[in-house]
């Protein structure tokens, strides 16, 4: 096949296999970053045309556009341009740049609400057929929903729940777009369908109706390459096509979904086996392929949903989570580290700094050490990194796996998650010691238990009242992600994505834990200083504590406070594995907050450790503020000792280097992830910040456009978080030397 | 005395300026100069601060071993030389490790009879910075209350030896920056081959608070933090004419350093 000349034939050519071909066919490199060129006219121009467009969406509160009267489908829109003449590579979600589609499917109710915030309105037609006559996944996720979990989510002991807005977190293989072409892939899944006739059970004619949705999907994904004037019915002939190809079956998911986190995989190395082939043939050089990837991560960065403001102050920043994952060392000891590896991060100085796609590199000790040196520089000059530990990941997901969001590996094609934002273990601490009351609405949440009575709070009694509450919480939590991926999977089934996947998927039933290190600390300080509870005269709950003595805080490598962070962590996973879980999916869990820290802090009263009322928690896995005074890297330490194989989902860890605490050498920072990862550590965002430099952003927004920062999981324009989360970021500790 | 502790006036964990890579920094209690623009006056008593064995500081590298790739363990201080028979311990058992070793000191404690046990220091020393307060010696006891005699003779025990090393110069407006100064000591440092560059530090006023948590009088009160691309202009002046001179009048084959950008 002219498509596949000069490619290493392997198993990959007879079956839906894109790892088989890039192992038979990617060229490793082992060099620096001299090789890579900068932008072209082309590209700088249309760099200009989407910055401009950035600061007038940012301008105009947010939004430029959004539509009102149209479902976006794959097929819903014209085809839109920046420019067609200068763009290589083209694809808008909508006919226009940065104008939001509407995707009612999650919840139509959420979604008129996403545009009444920003001044739209729903046509009446809209409003009439997804009230009236077509149900929608929140609606279905309401009626089910138990009077338990209605109550937990009201108290804000589980949050974010995706039952109003896509679930996200599954990552089509859209590469197979690419090499194999549309029409192949669609004669694969009607021969996978055929399998699954007897017993014609429940979940045989699931999945057949979803492998017929995917069929669809993947016929209208033919025409939207005809809408653009492509034949994606076909594999692609060379780089730009395959870029080209990618990027569509990638557009097709993100027009269909609007998912919290809409990952693209890891194409790098897929792409980089076209690219060479063409400059070998002659056909490009240098500069052309790296003007390709700088338009396709263009496009990446203008992926845009329309959100509710409830969903912004969780997620703040806008985020799409494109995460493209990067690097990686292959089972047969050679890294996936390619040119085309390196012209992605050469994007953020070619198209300036941006927070998507999400850059994200698959880290081992192993990696060539021109490539870790490059790493170690682009995070330096860019804060846009994240790292995650391939040691960790490859083993169980084997060397074809990719980050969706921030932390959830999954192996490409094969593996899925549902998405289970977080429960607040920090407030569970609190209904533990409070008899299942919330200490500031005073509701009874949980089961009704006598309010701990001794003078100080005893730490053997209240571990046995918190094993108690996660008892109920994690009953809670697992009815309501139950509830929510079955009238997910019912009401906005993710077709486009799903037709990127084999017929028979490994499913995760992903949850989330929030307030770790305030738990940690506050269980140290009963366990090793004095504690004793206020209680509040009118509702006689446990709303203050005078705590005598010191006691270690987790985040100084102090196994006192340590073990307990993991103890938790345990208990946790050992009653979630108890739970009945929908479609066989295997329960996990990660530390992860996002952005939502911040607003966990604020419906959260008064901790042991010493926390007040409304304070934001430390994101992710990180220890609290101010409290890791011993070093940087024993605050390393100890986040690395939290148990990967407890926390399968990830585990996040931001921390924040001063400029000068590298000296100059990019080296240092390399061996600080080395290190890192070598004791065990999942997860890390780099940020090389000044805090000066943050507080001068805060009050002077306008002189810092592009300033991008990492903050857990994911990267964001600084310039787009909210006061109590800038105010947040600026506090976490800063590590500097002397 | 042997199995001698050491007496550890601070640790830094997380060192990137005092030897290459990420470093273990200990810094050892005690300092017979008294430069007056020191930024650890509190380092200068003799009196005990925190003691560990060698053991104790080789199980805390330990630790944190996984980040010191490209680094090792570096003792500073006050001046690590004060405590010689700890210092040889632990470097010998370092080296023993593979363990990379720096040595951060103003020779102020080298005489004739410490040379002996300094040698045999140098021999499990990988790397000295020798910190150079003033070429002119009697500028050099005003601004130290000491002379500088015994730090040249520990340069020409390096040279000697061929122990490579870092000279270290802290750039003071008014005190060290005049040209006859400078020239001087580009003079003098163009003759060693031991010798691999010149960091020149310009001096800052953050170790001033120090002496006043004290109750002391700051003694270079009113002078002012030195401009840092002057002082980076001035070691680029130094590190240029010693590679020039290393290469051609003195013969040797310098290594040159791979580029890192």
């Amino acid at each position: 096949m002219e498509a596949w000349r000069n490619f290493n034939g392997g198993t990959w050519q007879t079956t839906i296999d894109v790892r088989d071909f890039i192992q038979n066919n990617y060229h490793e490199y082992k060099g620096d970053d001299s090789f890579l060129v900068g932008p072209t006219e082309a590209s700088t121009r249309l760099n200009k045309q989407v910055t401009d467009l950035l600061l007038k969406e940012l301008k105009e509160g947010g939004v430029l556009d959004m539509d009102t009267d149209v479902v976006s489908s794959i097929t819903s829109h014209d085809a839109g341009y920046l420019d067609k003449s200068l763009e290589t590579i083209v694809g808008l979600q909508t006919d226009k740049p940065f104008k939001r589609a509407f995707h009612p499917y999650g919840g139509i109710n959420v979604a008129k609400k996403a545009l009444e915030s920003y001044g739209y309105q729903v046509s009446d037609r809209m409003d009439e057929i997804f009230n009236k006559y077509r149900k929608t996944h929140n609606q279905g996720v309401f009626d089910a929903y138990t009077q338990e979990v209605r109550k937990a989510r009201r108290s804000g002991i589980i949050t974010g729940l995706p039952d109003g807005y896509g679930r996200g977190r599954i990552i089509g293989d859209y590469r197979r777009a690419a090499l194999y072409g549309v029409s192949r892939l669609i004669e694969e899944k009607v021969a996978e369908k055929s399998r699954y006739k007897t017993p014609m059970n429940e979940e045989n004619i699931r999945l057949r109706e979803e492998i017929q949705e995917q069929i669809n999907a993947l016929n209208e994904l033919i025409e939207l390459g005809s809408i653009y004037g492509f034949d994606l019915a076909n594999p692609a002939q060379n780089a730009k096509e395959a870029i080209q190809w990618t990027y569509l079956a990638y557009l097709a998911a993100v027009k269909e979904q609007n998912g919290a986190a809409m990952s693209l995989g890891r194409t790098a190395t897929f792409l980089d086996i076209y690219i060479q082939r063409d400059i070998e043939e002659g056909r490009i050089d240098e500069v052309d392929a790296q003007e390709m990837i700088d338009h396709f991560i263009m496009k990446l960065r203008m992926i845009r949903f329309a959100r509710t403001p409830e969903y912004n102050e969780l997620f703040t920043g806008d985020p799409t989570w494109v995460t493209e994952s990067l690097a990686g060392m292959g089972e047969d000891g050679r890294s996936l580290v390619t040119k085309t590896t390196f012209r992605y991060l050469q994007t953020l100085y070619n198209l300036d700094t941006s927070a998507e796609p999400n850059l994200t590199v698959l880290w081992s000790d192993a990696l060539p050490q021109g490539f870790k040196h490059f790493c170690a520089k682009v995070s330096a000059n860019t804060s846009s990194i994240q790292y995650e530990n391939d040691e960790i990941m490859r083993p169980k997901h084997g060397d074809d796996y990719a980050i969706a969001c921030c932390v959830s590996p999954m192996t490409i094609g094969k593996e899925m998650q549902f998405f289970g934002a977080r429960a607040n273990l920090a407030k569970a601490l609190l209904y533990a010691i409070n008899g299942g009351r919330d200490e500031i609405t005073g509701a009874q949440v949980s089961p009704e238990t006598p309010v701990y009575d001794k003078e100080y709070l005893e730490f053997d009694a209240v571990m046995e009242r918190l094993d108690l509450i996660m008892d109920w919480l994690i009953e809670t939590y697992v009815s309501a992600l139950n509830t929510i991926h079955y009238m997910h999977d019912k009401y906005a089934y993710e077709r486009a994505q799903m037709a990127f996947h084999d017929a028979e998927v490994k499913r995760n039933f992903a949850t989330g834990i929030a307030g770790l290190s305030v738990v940690a600390d506050s269980l140290s300080a009963i366990k090793y200083a004095k504690v004793k509870p206020v209680y509040d005269k009118e509702s006689g709950l446990i709303t203050d504590f005078e705590t005598e003595g010191d006691f270690p805080y987790y985040g100084n490598n102090d196994d006192r406070v340590d073990t307990i962070a993991n103890d938790v962590i345990r208990i946790f996973m050992k009653k979630l594995r108890k739970q009945y879980t929908y479609r066989q999916s295997v329960p996990t869990m990660s530390i992860l907050t996002i952005t939502s820290n911040v607003v966990y802090g604020l419906k959260t009263g008064n901790t042991p450790d010493g926390r007040k009322a409304g304070e934001s928690f430390a994101p992710g896995a990180n220890p609290m503020h101010g409290r890791d005074n011993t070093g940087a890297l024993n605050s390393l330490l100890s986040v690395a000792k939290i148990p990967a194989d407890e926390c399968e989902d990830g585990i996040s860890n931001t921390f924040t280097l001063v400029p000068t605490a590298l000296n100059n050498d990019y080296e240092n920072l390399a061996s600080v992830i080395d290190g890192y990862f070598t004791k065990g550590g999942y997860h890390v965002n780099i940020n090389i910040l000044n805090r000066d430099q943050l507080i001068d952003a805060y009050n002077n927004p306008d002189k810092y456009p592009n300033l991008t920062i990492r903050v857990s999981g994911y990267a964001v324009n600084f310039a787009k978080l909210t006061n109590p989360q800038k105010r947040e970021v600026i506090e976490r500790t800063f590590h500097e030397t002397l | 005395m042997k199995h001698s502790k050491g007496n550890v006036h601070n640790i830094e964990t997380f060192g990137t300026f005092d030897g290459p890579g990420v470093r273990y920094v200990l810094f050892l209690q005690g300092c017979p100069f008294q430069c007056k623009f020191c930024h650890n006056r509190d380092s200068w008593s003799t009196e005990t601060n925190s003691l560990m064995s060698v053991e104790d500081v080789l199980s805390d590298f330990e630790t944190y071993k996984a980040f010191y790739r490209n680094g090792g363990i570096t003792v500073s201080g006050g001046e690590p030389l004060m405590q010689t028979e700890f210092v040889r311990e632990l470097f010998k058992a370092a080296k023993e490790k593979g363990i990379h070793t720096t040595l951060d000191t103003s020779a102020a404690c080298f005489n004739h009879k410490k040379a002996a046990l300094i040698r045999e220091i140098l021999t499990y020393t990988d790397l000295v910075l020798l910190d150079i307060k003033h070429i002119d010696e009697d500028k050099h006891k005003s601004l130290t209350n000491a002379s500088n005699k015994q730090v040249l003779a520990f340069l020409e025990l390096l040279e000697t030896i061929g122990k490579p090393t870092i000279i270290r110069h802290v750039l003071i407006p008014g005190i060290n920056d005049d040209e006859n100064s400078i020239d001087r000591l580009e003079g003098r440092l163009m003759n060693y081959r031991c010798v691999d560059k010149v960091e020149v530090l310009p001096y800052h006023t953050n170790g001033k608070f120090k002496w006043e948590t004290m109750g002391l009088t700051y003694p270079l009160e009113g002078i002012p933090a030195m401009d840092k691309r002057t002082a980076k202009a001035i070691e680029d002046r130094l590190n240029q004419s010693i590679r020039f001179n290393q290469n051609d009048a003195l013969g040797k084959n310098y290594p040159s350093k791979p580029t890192r950008h």
